[in-house]
């Protein structure tokens, strides 16, 4: 956040100082920032509380709009109030700090645990009696070698499938386990105990000399876990991509949904599913833009002031008040779409007109440079061309356009996402690649993926809200959702229709046709 | 009416109508409606005995008009218009020499039911 202090700063200064605007737009902005940066709020001279204090305390309808208005001091609720910027940074910090982390990688290292034992059983039920007691064993000549070289093959292929399906860095932790792979775990548990049982019975115990059999059964266990893993790799990867339920996913806050097809998961592996596709399919969550309806909409409330003079009774009183209020604004005549189509209408033809003269800004920019060949001789030495690396290049050419596109990102919200050095960079990526302006636009012209917008390294905090456990597995009619402290992803859970598919035959010489026209004109 | 043959002289009785043009504005109009042709439907032709038939055939009559004072009918199929052939033409061609912008007349040989009726009970009276 801090790099980027310096551009939006500049920004919101210049939404303030712009006087050539109408006197309802300063206003309205005026209004509408103050709600944003809570901290700067000066309705009274001391530092008010920070808002989401008072927000979890009291409910959103009993808020009236005009609280500050009728109090002449405004104190804090604590000794120490936090402002909402503290409150951002602390909720950012407990994101960065990893404080179970090694959470994550404990299945893991059980799982290798188990795996590394399992692999090294086979190899110590061969080494034992050779070691122990080589001198009474059977000699044992070709069959032994030939199951010795199958042994040796078979545990290359379980060694090279293990890494390759499940030797990776889990990219979820999910809050409760996951089913199949305990079940799993627990059955080569079983078997490898099960297998040293029978070999500390009936091998070591006895001092078995017939050496082929240890040697056979051995060979029995590999294949076996063969067999685990291929069980393993249907349950756990195999059973999910066969599409069987449909999902809608709606972001709570502007209602973008999109549609899915997941096969059986279970309520927790269909979640990181669903986000592993959110931050790639859904654009990315603009807060700026829910601003809008409120300004109009607040102007309705605001016009009634219901007092009550010496009344005793507060029971019915609030509701009395609601209804009151409700029924005087049902009775006024409502005007307040009127006002918002025609400021979509104005929003919309301000932005078309940003957008044309960035568009033409940033061709004329992009005339400005050309690529250098290194072949050319120079054209005359009145003009001695400096050569410049793309950094050099990008900042040369952003200064023309500079401004055009902050007015651009201002009227489309966008501009708490892009700052000067990412646009700078973004330039060079595409000089360097030797990209159009409209490529070069292509990045603010459109609200991108959430995923464009997200620094690598930190991970993200969700959390799954459901009724039913989350081990369970998909079921018609599930609903649960995603949250995060912005918004919610939620999420609906359709069966995918059982298709009854017919067959009928169409013969390729029974296509034939006919004129069919009959006109009837009149002379 | 006879059925038609490809290939085969066509013989009919027909009757000689001749229908003076009006003008209205700037239109010449002769007051009927047409339909049929070689690019036409013939299963579609109401009028056709043999429905194979892709002859010219008169579909509707404005009532006072130039066609009805002639004397031309409902059903009639049209032969000859002017001398030209209309046994064998596409419909907007047929269209296109009735509504000639120069000709004031229009002679038509036009065939009906009632004319072949008339004339075989003509000769088997004799």
């Amino acid at each position: 956040m801090d790099n980027e202090s310096t551009y939006s700063g500049y920004s919101y200064k210049s939404s303030h100082s712009r006087s050539s605007r109408k006197h309802r737009e300063r206003r309205d902005r005026h209004r509408s920032s103050k709600s944003r940066d809570g901290s700067s709020r000066d309705k009274s001279s001391l530092q008010p509380p920070g808002e989401p204090l008072l927000d979890a305390e009291s409910t959103r309808d009993e808020r009236d709009d005009n609280w500050g208005e009728t109090t002449t001091v405004v104190t804090g609720t604590s000794v120490d109030s936090v402002s909402q910027e503290d409150l951002t940074r602390i909720t950012k910090d407990l994101e960065d700090s990893t404080p179970l982390h090694c959470r994550r990688y404990l299945g893991l290292t059980l799982a290798a645990i188990l795996g590394l034992f399992a692999f090294v059983t086979p190899l110590a039920f061969l080494a034992l009696p050779q070691v122990l007691w080589r001198d009474s064993l059977d000699p044992c000549g070709t069959p032994c070698e030939g199951l010795y070289i199958s042994l040796a093959f078979k545990l290359l292929i379980l060694l090279i499938s293990t890494w390759a399906l499940f030797l990776r860095p889990p990219r979820a932790s999910f809050p409760r386990f996951f089913v199949y792979r305990c079940l799993l775990l627990a059955l080569v548990f079983l078997f490898v105990a099960s297998y040293w049982l029978f070999y500390g019975v009936r091998v070591l115990e006895p001092r078995e000399t017939d050496y082929r059999g240890i040697v056979g059964y051995a060979a029995s266990l590999v294949d076996a876990l063969l067999f685990i893993q291929y069980l393993a790799l249907v349950l756990l990867e195999v059973r999910h991509l066969r599409p069987a339920f449909c999902l809608k996913v709606v972001r709570s806050t502007d209602g973008v949904s999109r549609f899915y097809n997941v096969g059986h998961l279970s309520i927790q592996r269909a979640a990181a599913w669903v986000l592993d596709h959110y931050y790639s399919d859904f654009p990315v969550h603009n807060p700026a833009v829910l601003n809008l309806p409120k300004s109009i909409l607040s102007k309705k409330t605001s016009a009634f002031k219901i007092y009550s003079l010496g009344e005793e009774n507060t029971t019915g009183n609030s509701t009395g008040q609601s209804r009151a209020m409700i029924a005087a604004a049902a009775r006024r005549r409502d005007n307040s779409h009127n006002e918002y189509y025609y400021e979509e209408a104005e929003m919309e033809r301000r932005v078309r007109k940003r957008k044309a003269r960035l568009v033409v800004a940033v061709e004329e920019a992009f005339t400005h440079i050309k690529r250098h060949q290194d072949e050319q001789t120079p054209s005359s030495p009145k003009h001695p061309r400096e050569v410049m690396d793309p950094r050099e290049a990008a900042q040369a050419i952003f200064a023309p356009m500079a401004r055009a596109m902050q007015k651009y990102l201002r009227a489309t919200r966008q501009q708490s996402y892009h700052t000067m050095e990412s646009i700078i960079n973004h330039l060079q990526f595409c000089i360097t690649h030797n990209m159009t302006p409209k490529a070069f636009l292509e990045r603010y012209l459109a609200l991108g993926p959430t995923l464009q917008y997200l620094d690598h390294g930190r991970g993200r905090q969700w959390t799954l809200v459901s009724e039913d456990p989350v081990t369970s597995a998909l079921r018609q009619g599930l609903v649960f959702s995603l949250k995060r402290p912005d918004f919610a992803l939620v999420v609906n859970v359709t069966p995918l229709p059982f298709l009854a598919l017919g067959e009928e035959f169409v013969d390729p010489k029974s296509h034939k046709f006919v004129m069919k026209l009959q006109s009837e004109t009149s002379v | 009416m006879t059925c038609y043959i490809p290939g085969q002289p066509v013989t009919a009785v027909v009757q000689k109508i001749e229908i003076q043009k009006l003008r209205q504005g700037d239109r010449l109009i002769l007051g009927f409606s047409i339909g049929g042709g070689i690019d036409q439907d013939p299963s579609q032709n109401p009028y056709s005995e043999d429905k194979s038939d892709k002859g010219i055939y008169v579909t509707r009559i404005a009532p006072g008009g130039p066609a009805d004072v002639a004397g031309l009918r409902v059903g009639d199929k049209i032969m000859q218009v002017n001398g030209w052939d209309m046994t064998m033409i596409k419909h907007y061609q047929a269209l296109k020499k009735l509504t000639k912008p120069n000709e004031d007349v229009v002679r038509l040989l036009v065939t009906r039911k009632s004319l072949e009726q008339a004339v075989r009970g003509a000769m088997g009276l004799q």
